[in-house]
C-alpha cells in the first residue's frame, strides 16, 4: 500500500506523503474502503501545484485511530475515471475538485456545481445559471423554496419535484454563503486573525471549528497543549453540544407546532449559553479557545456555578422529554418520517447524527480521539431507524452523555497551568490534519506549509458537506409538508458548506 | 394537562421584566472605555484582527471590531470593555469609541426619519436576510423572539415575506452570491421601510473584509437607518437599539 498512516493532529512532512499516478491511486483508496467497514473518507481534495492539481485523499480508519494520506498529480482539463462511480461518498468532493480545477470526470453521476466559489475555474457560470434536475410531465409539478427562506435561517436554494403533496425528488442547490475562508486563512497572516477566521466558519459551531483549528495549529508548531487547555476545550465542546442540541429540539417542536416543547427548550438552551458568556463574554464562545493560550482559565468557581446549572437543567429538561417523548401526536410526526436507511447512510458517507441515527458507527470521539476523549472513553450512542424520531432521541441521550461528561470533567480543575508563550512558527513543508466532533459531526481541517514555515494551503471540511445529500434522499416519499421538520432533524449548516 | 400545567409551572417567569435596563450576566464585553494612558500604539493597533484599532488618539470602531477582547488582555489599563450592551447607532460614526471619552453610545434623533416615529412607532415587522452571515447572528435575532427576551411584547415580530415588512434587517458581510437575492427582497418590501446592519460582518465585512468573495454595493446605494454591532450581536442590544430607533417622537 502506498499510503502514509497518521494519527489525529499528527504533522509530517509533506514529502513523506506517497505521489501515485492516477489510476493506482484511484484502486487503493477504493479498495481500501471496500475492505474495510471501519474506514471513511474524511477529506479529498486539490492543491494547485505549479500549473497542475496535486489530489490529496485521506481516508481514517476508525478501528486502528489513523488516517491514511496519499496523493496523485494531475494535469487540469485532462479526462479521468471518477471515484464515485465505484463509491458515491466522493460524489461531491470530486464535484468540488472539478468546480475549482476544471478536472473533466468522465463518469461522474452529476457534474454540478457545489458553491460557485470567487476562484472557480469557470467564472462564466454563475449561482442563477444552476442547473436543475427537471421533468417534463403532466402530472408532476416543481416547488421552488429560497434561497431566502421564511424564517431566520441562512440562505439556500430547495426545489422540489412533487406529485401532489408527495415529494418524488429534492435537489438542493448551495453556495450562497460563501466568503472565500479557505483563501482568507492564506491571506491573513496573524494568528488571531486565523482563529477569528476559524470562529466564524460556521457560527453554531465555534467550539467545534476553532478547537480543530487549534489543535493542528499547535501540532504545526510542535506545541503540547496542558491539561487545562484539553479539559476547556473538551468542556467547550460538550457544552456546545448540549446547548444547540437543546435548541434544535426546541425548533423540531416548533415545526410540529407543539408550542410547550418548543418553548420550554427554547429557555433551557439560555442558561447553557449563557455559561459561556460568564466564562468567556461571549454567548456563542467566540474567543474562548485560542492557540497556545487561554484568556479564560476554567476556575472552581465557574466549575461549581456549572454544576448547580446543570442540576437545574437536567430536571427540566427531563420532565419535557419524558413529555415529548410520549405525545402520540408528536411520535406521529416523528415515526418513520424523513427515513435515511443504514445503507444510504453508508453509501453517502454521512456523519454526525446523520450516520448515528441509521446505526453507522461514525464519532471521532470514538474512533480518533484528541484533547481529553480518550480519558473519558467515550461509548458510541447508536439508534437503528434513520428517521426523524431517531434523530430526535439520539439528541435527547447524547445531551444526557454530554452533562454526564461535563461532570466527571469538571471534578479536578486543574490550576491555570499555562503560561502564556509564544508559539514557534509551524514546521516548514509540512502536512497537518486535524478532526474533532462538533456536535454535528466530523470536522476536519488540514494544513500545508511552504519552505518557510508559511501556511500555503488550508482546507475545511465541515460534516453538513457529507450529509446535505443525505437530507435530499431522506425526504423522498415524503410529504412535502414534512420537509421543515426533516430538514431542521438533519439541522445541517450552509455557512459551513460554503465556506 | 395535568402534566402540561405540571410542566408550566416548573417553568416559573423566565422573561426580563425591563429590557432596558436588564444587567447581564457575568462579564460581557460592550462598549469599550479607553483610557487616555500613553502605550506604544503601534504594538496596540497590530493586536486588532479586523483593523478596528486606530492610533492618535486611540480609537476603536464598533463597526469593525469582534469584540474578542484581545486588545484589552495586552493593554488592561488602557482599554476595558464595559457591560454595556447598548451600543447600537444610526450614524456609522457615532459607533467610533475615542479614548477618554466615557460616554454613551446613542442614536441622533435628528437623523431619525419622520415616518419612522409616525409609522412604526407601535409595531414594526422584520424580514431578516443572512447574506453570508454565520448562523450565530441568525440565533441571537432568533432568541429575540424567545420566551426570556419576548420582543414580540414591543410589536417588534420578523415576519415570513418581505410583502409583510416594515424593513430589513441584514446580517454577514453580503456575498457576491446573495448580493441579488438580497437586492430582489429589499425591493419587494413596501415603502416607507428601513434597513438595519446587525453585527460586524454586515456593518464592515468584519473579518472577512477584502475577500474577493464579497459584494457589498448594495450597502452604498441606501441610507442604513441603525447599525447594531456584536460578534454575534446579544439580543439585548438589538432590541434596546430598534426600540431607540422606532420611540414616538415629537
Amino acid at each position: 500500500m502506498s499510503h502514509i498512516s497518521i494519527s489525529n493532529n499528527e504533522t509530517i512532512p509533506l514529502s513523506s506523503i506517497p505521489e501515485l499516478d492516477y489510476p493506482a491511486f484511484l484502486e487503493q483508496n477504493i479498495l481500501s474502503l471496500k475492505n474495510s467497514a471501519g474506514s471513511h473518507c474524511v477529506n479529498y481534495y486539490g492543491i494547485p501545484w505549479n500549473d497542475n492539481v496535486r489530489l490529496i485523499c485521506c481516508i481514517a480508519n476508525d478501528e486502528l485511530s489513523s488516517i491514511n494520506i496519499s496523493s496523485a498529480l494531475v494535469e487540469t482539463g485532462k479526462p479521468f475515471n471518477t471515484f464515485s462511480k465505484q463509491n458515491p461518498a466522493f460524489e461531491k468532493f470530486e464535484r468540488e475538485i472539478h468546480e475549482n480545477f476544471g478536472i473533466q470526470y468522465t463518469d461522474h453521476p452529476w457534474l454540478k456545481p457545489v458553491r460557485y466559489p470567487f476562484n472557480r475555474y469557470n467564472k462564466n457560470e454563475n449561482i442563477t445559471d444552476y442547473p436543475f434536475f427537471s421533468i417534463d410531465s403532466e402530472e408532476l409539478h416543481e416547488v421552488g423554496v429560497g434561497p431566502i427562506h421564511a424564517g431566520i435561517i441562512e440562505p439556500g436554494h430547495f426545489r422540489f419535484i412533487c406529485n401532489g403533496e408527495q415529494i418524488l425528488h429534492l435537489e438542493i442547490q448551495l453556495g450562497y454563503q460563501h466568503r472565500g475562508i479557505e483563501q482568507l486563512f492564506i491571506e491573513k497572516k496573524k494568528l488571531l486573525q486565523r482563529a477569528t477566521l476559524a470562529e466564524n466558519i460556521a457560527g453554531d459551531s465555534v467550539a467545534g471549528h476553532t478547537v480543530a483549528f487549534t489543535n493542528l495549529w499547535e501540532s504545526m508548531c510542535n506545541y503540547q497543549p496542558g491539561r487545562d487547555l484539553q479539559l476547556s476545550r473538551t468542556l467547550a465542546l460538550e457544552l456546545e453540544r448540549i446547548a444547540v442540541h437543546t435548541g434544535n429540539l426546541s425548533a423540531m417542536c416548533t415545526d410540529i407546532a407543539y408550542q410547550l416543547g418548543s418553548a420550554v427548550y427554547g429557555r433551557l438552551r439560555t442558561p447553557i449559553i449563557n455559561f459561556f458568556q460568564r466564562w468567556c463574554g461571549n454567548r456563542l464562545a467566540k474567543g474562548l479557545i485560542r492557540a497556545g493560550k487561554t484568556n479564560f482559565p476554567l476556575t472552581n468557581e465557574l466549575a461549581a456555578e456549572l454544576t448547580t446549572l446543570l442540576n437545574a437543567y437536567e430536571r427540566d429538561f427531563e420532565e419535557i422529554s419524558e413529555e415529548l417523548f410520549n405525545l402520540p401526536s408528536a411520535l406521529a410526526r416523528f415515526e418513520k418520517t424523513g427515513v435515511l436507511t443504514r445503507e444510504q447512510a453508508e453509501n453517502l458517507g454521512t456523519v454526525g447524527i446523520s450516520a448515528r441515527m441509521s446505526a453507522l458507527e461514525r464519532d471521532i470521539r470514538y474512533s480518533h480521539p484528541h484533547d481529553l476523549y480518550r480519558e473519558l472513553n467515550h461509548q458510541l450512542l447508536l439508534k437503528n431507524h434513520g428517521d426523524v424520531h431517531s434523530r430526535a432521541r439520539l439528541r435527547k441521550r447524547e445531551i444526557d452523555q454530554s452533562i454526564a461528561y461535563i461532570r466527571t470533567l469538571i471534578q479536578s480543575i486543574p490550576g491555570a497551568g499555562t503560561q502564556s508563550v509564544q508559539l514557534a512558527s509551524p514546521s516548514p513543508n509540512s502536512f497537518t490534519l486535524s478532526l474533532v466532533e462538533g456536535w454535528r459531526g466530523e470536522i476536519c481541517h488540514a494544513a500545508v506549509t511552504g519552505e518557510n514555515g508559511e501556511l500555503i494551503h488550508y482546507k475545511i471540511k465541515d460534516p453538513s458537506f457529507h450529509n446535505w445529500m443525505g437530507l435530499a434522499l431522506a425526504v423522498r416519499n415524503n410529504e412535502i409538508s414534512d420537509f421543515p421538520i426533516c430538514n431542521k432533524s438533519f439541522d445541517l449548516s450552509y455557512c459551513g458548506h460554503d465556506l | 394537562m395535568l402534566d402540561n400545567l405540571k410542566i408550566l409551572f416548573h417553568q416559573g417567569k423566565q422573561y426580563i421584566p425591563d429590557i432596558t435596563t436588564a444587567e447581564l450576566p457575568g462579564i460581557f464585553r460592550g462598549r469599550p472605555e479607553i483610557s487616555t494612558e500613553k502605550v506604544n500604539e503601534a504594538e496596540l493597533v497590530d493586536i486588532c484582527p479586523t483593523n478596528a484599532i486606530t492610533a492618535g488618539p486611540v480609537c476603536i470602531d464598533l463597526g469593525k471590531c469582534t469584540f474578542c477582547g484581545e486588545c484589552s488582555f495586552s493593554f488592561p489599563n488602557k482599554i476595558q470593555f464595559s457591560r454595556d450592551y447598548k451600543i447600537s447607532a444610526n450614524e456609522r460614526s457615532k459607533l467610533i469609541i475615542r479614548e477618554g471619552i466615557n460616554e454613551p453610545v446613542e442614536l441622533n434623533p435628528a437623523v431619525i426619519r419622520k415616518e419612522i416615529s409616525d409609522y412604526f412607532s407601535g409595531s414594526l415587522k422584520l424580514r431578516q436576510v443572512s447574506a453570508g452571515g454565520d448562523n450565530s447572528c441568525e440565533m441571537e435575532l432568533n432568541a429575540c423572539g424567545n420566551v426570556n427576551f419576548d420582543m414580540g411584547r414591543f410589536g417588534i415580530e420578523f415576519v415570513a415575506s418581505p410583502r409583510h415588512a416594515d424593513g430589513i434587517v441584514i446580517t454577514g458581510p453580503i456575498t457576491e452570491n446573495m448580493a441579488q437575492p438580497l437586492q430582489i427582497c429589499y425591493d419587494a418590501i413596501p415603502e416607507p421601510k428601513i434597513i438595519i446592519l446587525a453585527g460586524v460582518d454586515a456593518i464592515s465585512g468584519g473579518i472577512f473584509e477584502g475577500s474577493p468573495a464579497l459584494n457589498r454595493s448594495f450597502l452604498s446605494a441606501y441610507t442604513i437607518d441603525l447599525y447594531v454591532p456584536g460578534n454575534p450581536v446579544h439580543p439585548l442590544t438589538f432590541i434596546n437599539g430598534v426600540l431607540e430607533l422606532i420611540k414616538k417622537r415629537n
